[in-house]
């Protein structure tokens, strides 16, 4: 496994724009891991709690104290940034995830075992796939109340579909392998064979999808949170920074889209390059491990 | 004396070597499905009523063109497809009968060699996975004993255990082919179902893991049941030959009965179709078969050879004709094998 990971990242050091998707996804990581260093909370107890420094609703422009200035309600957006990214990355890897594990374990069995099993969680999957993605989340987001875990409950509950699909289609392939059968006759259990044989050789698809998904699902937390759904007013998340600037770039009250710039740039930036870095790690991955070039 | 009650005494007179292994009445249905509420709408007669015996320590070739279910026929006697009805018996046991788990105990005494080099080898793992996976489900020894194991059978298969942790994208097909015997060979075997084992080799290689076969079944007592298409391959190795045709035994008699004296129009023909490997000799008896090989959906009544056969009378296409063993160890399914006979 070392052997073809390492042989993965030459791949990608080759390539300029995959290099760069590895870096920014990198960089994120560190700064996610390096947080309270890079940005010391004054809340130790809620460290995701932005630090206010007034009760002004007029945004701040940069300075020493507040490098990216403030927001309305004057939020340090330095601060927000920083602890964002580890939103960012725990609603990603928790959604995805719990939605993978129920996607692999709903996908592999419809497959594996075929027949009615296969027809029924597939139509269930369907059922699921019926509700338009947004729409459902907010509709349960609204049952269950606002809140960060409610949302990632929410996006689990309508985000599995696409992996179970994928898992099952790329399980059907597999299992006709010689290799599986060869299995059988060996004697191996048919648990074994799925963990051993079938789902090591399956998995590479969804690897690539994991990839782009890391981006999206904390996009969709983040639109969310700018609809005033996710996270609670103050919590360091990066679709929050930006519905806070809304008022100040473009409204009949005297949005300013040139005075206010910091209040959306700094924001958005995170964002771009977040979604990039995960974008181009994918699309690398899909490179990689296409098999026409696998030698 | 019918057929069975013949294997019997043959079995218990012991003039012969000891019967390993024998095959009743086997069939093997696959479901044709059609429609939203996927509806059977038909039956593929895979294997359709196939019996035969395999003795203790021979070779049985087992012969037919694509699609006659010779291949069907070994998976589901190590029950790799579930058969629909039949048995297969081995040592006093059903093995078609039993429950999967119970099943599991005699894998590692009936193993298979598959046809496929590539794709019957797991690309993900190492060459000492593959070949101890068997031992592994068997819960045989410790990882090191299994290890220790892997590379004493790589070099009886004439592979360097320098290799062991290679993958197997990294062999040749030879070479693969070898990995996928001692995978077999180890759980220390009675019968080796090689599924168009050298099939997919060219033919330097064939020779050589053919005799690999060849000095294994001397060395470790084995039984081969040999399923291929190509009857110079069949020909090299077996004892006895097999002649199926759409899901059906057509003959059955050792090598050298069958290929100086086929009772079967099929099979006769199918010998005529085999190349003589000089260019400077032309074959005159070339028999062409009209028309194509019927669909096993649909098969025709009576002889299912009987369309295409040229000595077909009106009783061929009403009467099915039994397996009968017209002399010592040679069975024939035809109406008219006397005047094969004579024509031979």
């Amino acid at each position: 496994m070392m052997e073809g990971f390492l042989k993965i990242l030459k791949k990608i050091a080759k390539n300029p724009t995959s290099l760069a998707g590895l870096l920014l996804v990198l960089f994120f990581v560190i700064v996610a891991i390096f947080a309270p260093i890079i940005a010391h909370p004054e809340y130790p107890d809620t460290p995701y709690q932005m630090p206010q420094s007034g009760w002004s609703s007029i945004p701040q422009p940069p300075s020493w104290q507040n490098p990216f200035g403030t927001s309305e309600g004057q939020y340090d957006i330095y601060y927000g940034i920083i602890w964002g990214t580890r939103t960012a990355f725990k609603i990603g890897i928790v959604v995805i995830g719990l939605a993978l594990i129920i996607g692999l374990f709903v996908g592999t069995m419809a497959a594996y075992f075929g027949g009615w099993i296969d027809e029924v969680l597939m139509r269930i999957t369907d059922i699921f796939l019926a509700f338009p993605f947004l729409v459902g989340v907010i509709v349960i987001i609204t049952m269950l109340g606002p809140g960060l875990t409610h949302v990632m409950w929410a996006l689990v509950l309508f985000y599995w579909m696409g992996y179970a699909r994928l898992i099952r289609g790329s399980v059907l392939e597999v299992k006709e392998n010689d290799y599986v059968m060869a299995g059988r006759a060996l004697g191996t259990p048919g648990y074994k064979i799925i963990t051993r044989h079938i789902l090591p050789n399956a998995i590479f698809p969804i690897i690539i999808q994991v990839s782009m998904d890391m981006a999206t699902i904390p996009l969709t937390a983040a639109a969310l949170s700018f609809l005033g759904l996710g996270s609670p007013v103050g919590y360091a998340d990066w679709g929050q920074l930006v519905s806070f600037s809304r008022n100040w770039i473009i409204s009949s009250s005297g949005g300013n889209p040139f005075a206010y710039w910091y209040t959306i740039t700094f924001p958005s930036l995170a964002i771009i390059l977040y979604a990039m870095g995960w974008n181009l790690l994918g699309d690398a991955l899909r490179d990689i491990f296409d098999p026409r070039m696998l030698v | 004396m019918s057929k069975l009650e013949k294997l019997q005494s043959e079995k218990k007179s012991g003039s012969k070597a000891k019967i390993l292994l024998e095959v009743k009445n086997l069939k093997k249905y696959f479901p044709i499905k059609a429609g939203v509420f996927k509806r059977t709408v038909g039956w593929v007669r895979a294997v359709d009523d196939v019996s035969f015996f395999i003795r203790k320590g021979e070779t049985l070739g087992l012969v037919g063109e694509s699609g006659c279910g010779k291949t069907t026929t070994g998976r589901t006697i190590l029950r790799l497809i579930e058969p629909t009805a039949g048995s297969v018996h081995y040592g006093g046991n059903d093995l078609l009968a039993m429950s999967r788990g119970k099943m599991n105990k005699y894998r590692s005494k009936l193993q298979m060699i598959f046809q496929d080099p590539y794709g019957s080898l797991d690309p993900r793992m190492r060459v000492r996975d593959i070949i101890a996976e068997g031992l592994r489900s068997a819960h045989v020894g410790n990882k090191k004993e299994r290890y220790e194991m892997v590379e004493q059978y790589m070099e009886k298969v004439g592979l360097s255990k320098l290799y062991v942790n290679r993958f197997a994208h990294e062999f040749s097909g030879g070479q693969r082919q070898r990995v996928g015997i001692a995978r077999a060979l180890i759980m220390n075997p009675e019968l080796i179902v090689c599924d168009e084992a050298v099939s997919a080799l060219d033919v330097s290689i064939q020779a050589q893991v053919l005799n690999l076969l060849d000095d294994l079944q001397k060395e470790f007592n084995l039984t081969y049941l040999f399923i291929a298409h190509d009857l110079n391959v069949v020909k090299h190795i077996s004892d006895r030959i097999v002649v199926m045709y759409l899901g059906k035994i057509v003959e059955i008699a050792s090598k050298h009965e069958l290929f100086i004296n086929p009772l079967h129009p099929y099979t006769k023909a199918l010998l005529s179709a085999n190349p003589i490997p000089d260019p400077t000799i032309e074959r005159k008896d070339r028999i062409i078969l009209q028309g194509d090989v019927p669909s096993p959906a649909n098969p025709p009544k009576g002889c299912r050879f009987h369309p295409r056969c040229w000595l077909a009378g009106p009783q061929c296409s009403q009467e099915e004709p039994p397996l009968i063993e017209v002399k010592p160890d040679h069975y024939v399914a035809c109406h008219f094998w006397k005047n094969m006979e004579d024509q031979n």
